[in-house]
């Protein structure tokens, strides 16, 4: 089972590896997007620093998301997605194994994109340790809240505009807390609060997410 | 492959798609060692069948089992015995042969694929090619060879000779023999000629509810059959 499940992973990441500059869609939009932020609003450091990390996570969230239907689309076009279902391993550890390597290929180097980002936007040094925290906790959540869509969507054509739909309202409490974790930190008021929420939201996700999605795949395997 | 005696069986399955019923009344029993011949015109429900004993789909009334596993209470186990090839290759363009056949055996919770399959179906030369370079014979052949990485006793094969060539296909029909001369089981759907020696033959068409029964007197037609819980 531990074998099926980082065989998973590693293959998910091998592929991702080979797919040249299309597995860095995901990091080149975040980068993209939130350099024009500079370029659309003026580059007064004031507004900049009051809204960067704001940007930052808004960027993070449609990133992620542009990356979001092909996590099961393609197992499931070619009938990998059978081979793998008649596996030891059960549908809920195959999408868990899916949203790491997901997570792996967009969450990661949206992180390590971040702080660059930062200070691209003039954030306030203080809220950089806080940033990269909230990334941790808050892009993982991402992945999973976006395993469900993925999962929903995989039999359509043009799946990525209904993922949209469906998980960006689920996005919001992440964005919520995250942002607010990093403008305390910065502010003074203290990150903890926020930080904790996330990590519990990260933990609620990560054992129900699964037993959405693998039933979702199931009936996607009908 | 060990248990001479372990059986799989289906009793009176049916099963339904779109609303449209496909087959009832269904039942087949299998020793080790058994074979069976799935045939009928398109759309009579061969790849429904095939999807039903693998798992994906549920049927919509009877049952189907291992003698000595419910298979309900531990699809694991089912799962672990059976191998299903169906229409799609499962082939990433950007792996090859190899890596194709290593990531099979371990998904299925082995180490390495087992040694030298890559002759019985002829595709030892092709070892580190990519598989958006292979053609169709070949990417078919590859996806077969699958059955060979790891072992189970139950083959699933929907059309397995499209796209084959002539010597491919009687490669297959050698692989079949060795399988189930080894004591395992091949439950194999066709429209063409696969030599099965020995093996008993479904024909659809018996099962099936014929579309005219239906346009004519739809109430009788299906109030006649058994559903299940429909």
């Amino acid at each position: 089972m531990v074998t099926a499940f980082f065989s998973l992973v590693g293959r998910d990441l091998r592929l991702a590896m080979r797919g040249g500059i299309g597995s860095l869609v995901a990091v080149v939009f975040f980068v993209i997007a939130a350099s024009l932020f500079p370029l659309g609003v003026g580059p007064e450091s004031a507004l900049l620093e009051r809204i960067a990390p704001g940007v930052l996570w808004v960027c993070a969230l449609l990133a992620t998301m542009l990356s979001l239907d092909r996590m099961f689309q393609d197992d499931y076009d070619d009938g990998s997605l059978e081979v793998i279902a008649l596996g030891p391993l059960p549908l809920e550890l195959v999408v868990l194994a899916k949203v790491l390597a997901h997570w792996l290929t967009t969450g990661l180097p949206l992180i390590i994109a971040a702080p660059v980002l930062a200070v691209l936007l003039n954030m306030s040094t203080q809220g950089f340790a806080v940033l990269m925290i909230s990334l941790l906790l808050g892009t993982p959540i991402l992945s999973l809240i976006g395993s469900v869509g993925a999962a929903l969507t995989v039999g359509l054509k043009r799946g990525g505009v209904l993922i949209s739909l469906m998980v960006l309202p689920l996005y919001v409490p992440v964005l919520i807390f995250a942002v607010g974790a990093v403008e305390g930190a910065i502010f003074g008021l203290g990150a903890e609060a926020n930080l904790l929420i996330l990590a519990g939201g990260f933990l609620f996700f990560l054992v129900l997410t699964p037993l959405a999605s693998a039933a979702a795949l199931r009936m996607a395997l009908e | 492959m060990s248990g001479g005696e372990r059986r799989f069986e289906a009793v009176d399955l049916s099963c339904i798609r779109g609303e449209r019923p496909v087959f009832s009344g269904l039942s087949f029993d299998l020793a080790s060692g058994d074979g069976l011949l799935l045939r009928g015109h398109n759309g009579s429900g061969k790849s429904s069948l095939l999807r039903i004993l693998a798992g994906f789909l549920k049927p919509v009334g009877g049952s189907l089992g291992w003698s000595d596993f419910d298979r309900a209470e531990t699809p694991e186990i089912h799962r672990a015995r059976t191998h299903y090839v169906g229409h799609m290759e499962a082939i990433k363009p950007a792996l090859t042969v190899e890596e194709h056949l290593e990531f099979w055996a371990r998904a299925k919770g082995y180490k390495q694929p087992a040694g030298n399959i890559l002759q019985a179906l002829d595709l030892e030369s092709l070892a580190d090619v990519p598989g958006r370079f292979l053609s169709a014979g070949q990417k078919r052949r590859l996806s077969l060879t699958r059955l060979l990485a790891t072992p189970a006793t139950l083959w699933l094969l929907d059309e397995p000779s499209v796209t084959l060539d002539g010597q491919s296909a009687a490669r297959l029909e050698d692989m079949l023999a060795a399988h189930r001369a080894t004591g395992g089981m091949a439950i194999v759907a066709t429209h063409t000629e696969i030599a099965l020696p020995g093996a008993e033959s479904i024909d659809m068409a018996e099962y099936g509810i014929a579309i005219e029964t239906l346009v004519r007197t739809p109430q009788t037609a299906v109030g006649e059959r058994d559903y299940g819980e429909w």
